[in-house]
């Protein structure tokens, strides 16, 4: 399935990379770091389905050493030609992935994808969520990063509170809409409203 | 003035994604230790190799960095690595802390409060609060996976048999969020209050031992204790000779042969800038006129 070399597939990349990725990665731990808290992220122009955030956030911190895994829409030739030639990311099913993104049914079940072992949580995926809408309103977050309490829509507290049980292990996600980026680590609880 | 043979902040974009990706899991799992491959940094190991990386994966053009060592912006590590950053990021430098908005530190946290807008980066020498008790790694790690704690209380247990109080004075280890007992990296006991709850992003990084981890702003650390031995962050039972201040950390410094000493600020911002509004200490003198 080898995919024509597009205007779309090599354009959207960064002008500047080392000084766009260090602006988007520094929006990204703000918002991993502060859970609830939206920052706008910028930089990347990728081929639709995919939004500005989520592709920013591919090309700052996927490259050939971070199988990723496209789900549902976003696996497309499009998306597939565009990460490929710009991060040069293996593209893999969702067992084998460290970043997956696509929107939350797509990313259904979420048992796939991987939680960390005991003795290295640390490998495990990071979800890129594509949301309708991600505003600070909706399901109660506190735990590491918020002061009192933080809001966020959630596509499905409920899978995200059977995430936090699993602490420390679990996924982390970050929820994008459009420029908008919001983080959510497993540290994170979701508290019944 | 940035030198143009080398990348925005000297690392290769590569490596700034793979410590990237580390800082994340470290800000999603508060106090685990993450793996990374720290790479040779043009200075030796020991010199804060690991929060120069760090500090490198985390700048931007618009930041304002201070670089302080023992809480001193004028020592030789301090001066060095300001200006490697100065060069090679072309990023603005301070030494005032209320301007920072990226201090990276060596075992001192300052004494003026920290703000949301600030990243504290600190260079960990050994990341393993477990290490000088259990030296293979793999075990190390097994007791973190099991939460199995009990030989570090009994390392500090055997303190107060030997020495009626918890003799550790620096490098106190504290206890994050409840789960991971983490190296707060050599600051004196009299910094870890400051660890917890604290607005800025926290981050640790550790060259030669190739581990990044990170306290998320707000995160509850405890610094180990029991019950009938509380902790205690002390200080020396003095005041400030130069500014007078009465709650800030001090050095010891000995001024003549005949056993004549003083009492200064570690935090020479937080000095200066206490003498700049007129406090004087026991031997200070007044802003304006040479110390």
């Amino acid at each position: 399935m080898a995919s024509a070399l597009t205007a779309e597939t090599l354009g959207g990349g960064f002008d500047d990379a080392p000084i766009q990725s260090a602006r988007a990665f520094r929006a990204a731990l703000d918002a991993m770091a502060r859970p609830g808290r939206i920052q706008v992220i910028g930089g990347a122009v990728p081929p639709a389905p995919l939004s500005v955030a989520a592709g920013t956030l591919l090309l700052t911190l996927a490259d050939g050493t971070t199988p990723v895994h496209l789900a549902g829409d976003a696996d497309c030739d499009a998306l597939r030609g565009w990460i490929t030639f710009h991060t040069a990311a293996p593209l893999v099913p969702a067992e084998a992935a460290v970043f997956a993104v696509g929107r939350w049914t797509d990313l259904l079940p979420l048992a796939r994808f991987a939680t960390g072992t005991p003795e290295y949580p640390d490998r495990a995926a990071t979800l890129i969520v594509e949301m309708p809408v991600l505003e600070a309103k909706g399901s109660v977050l506190a735990g590491p990063g918020i002061r009192d309490r933080a809001r966020l829509t959630l596509p499905d507290p409920d899978a995200f509170r059977a995430n936090h049980a699993l602490f420390p292990l679990g996924f982390d996600a970050f929820l994008t809409c459009g420029s908008r980026v919001a983080g959510l680590p497993r540290s994170t609880r979701v508290e019944d409203v | 003035m940035t030198e143009q043979a080398y990348n925005f902040a000297y690392l290769d974009e590569q490596t700034k994604r793979m410590i990237r990706r580390a800082i994340l899991k470290g800000v999603a799992v508060p106090g685990y230790q993450v793996p990374f491959a720290s790479r040779e940094m043009p200075m030796p190991y020991g010199w804060g190799t690991g929060g120069v990386q760090v500090t490198a994966a985390c700048l931007t053009p618009g930041d304002r960095l201070k670089v302080i060592d023992q809480g001193a912006d004028d020592t030789t590590n301090a001066v060095s690595i300001r200006s490697f950053f100065s060069r090679t990021a072309g990023v603005a430098v301070t030494e005032a802390t209320a301007e920072a908005t990226l201090i990276q530190t060596r075992h001192r946290i300052p004494e003026h409060p920290l703000t949301e807008d600030q990243i504290l980066v600190y260079q960990v020498p050994i990341p393993e609060p477990l290490r000088f008790l259990e030296p293979r790694e793999p075990e190390t790690r097994k007791m973190h996976s099991l939460e199995e704690y009990g030989l570090m209380h009994v390392k500090l247990y055997e303190d107060i048999a030997r020495h009626g109080a918890i003799a550790t004075s620096y490098d106190y280890p504290v206890k994050v969020e409840g789960r991971y007992v983490m190296d707060p990296s050599p600051i004196p006991k009299f910094d870890n209050p400051k660890l917890s709850g604290c607005p800025a992003l926290q981050l640790f990084g550790a060259g030669r031992e190739q581990r990044i981890y990170a306290l998320p702003p707000y995160t509850r650390v405890d610094s180990l204790d029991f019950d009938d031995h509380p902790f205690d962050p002390s200080k020396a039972d003095h005041d400030c000779d130069l500014c007078g201040a009465g709650d800030s950390y001090l050095d010891e410094v000995i001024i003549d042969d005949a056993g004549g000493r003083m009492f200064v600020c570690s935090d020479t911002d937080f000095c200066r800038s206490r003498r700049a509004a007129g406090h004087a200490g026991r031997l200070g003198t007044p802003a304006g006129e040479a110390a």
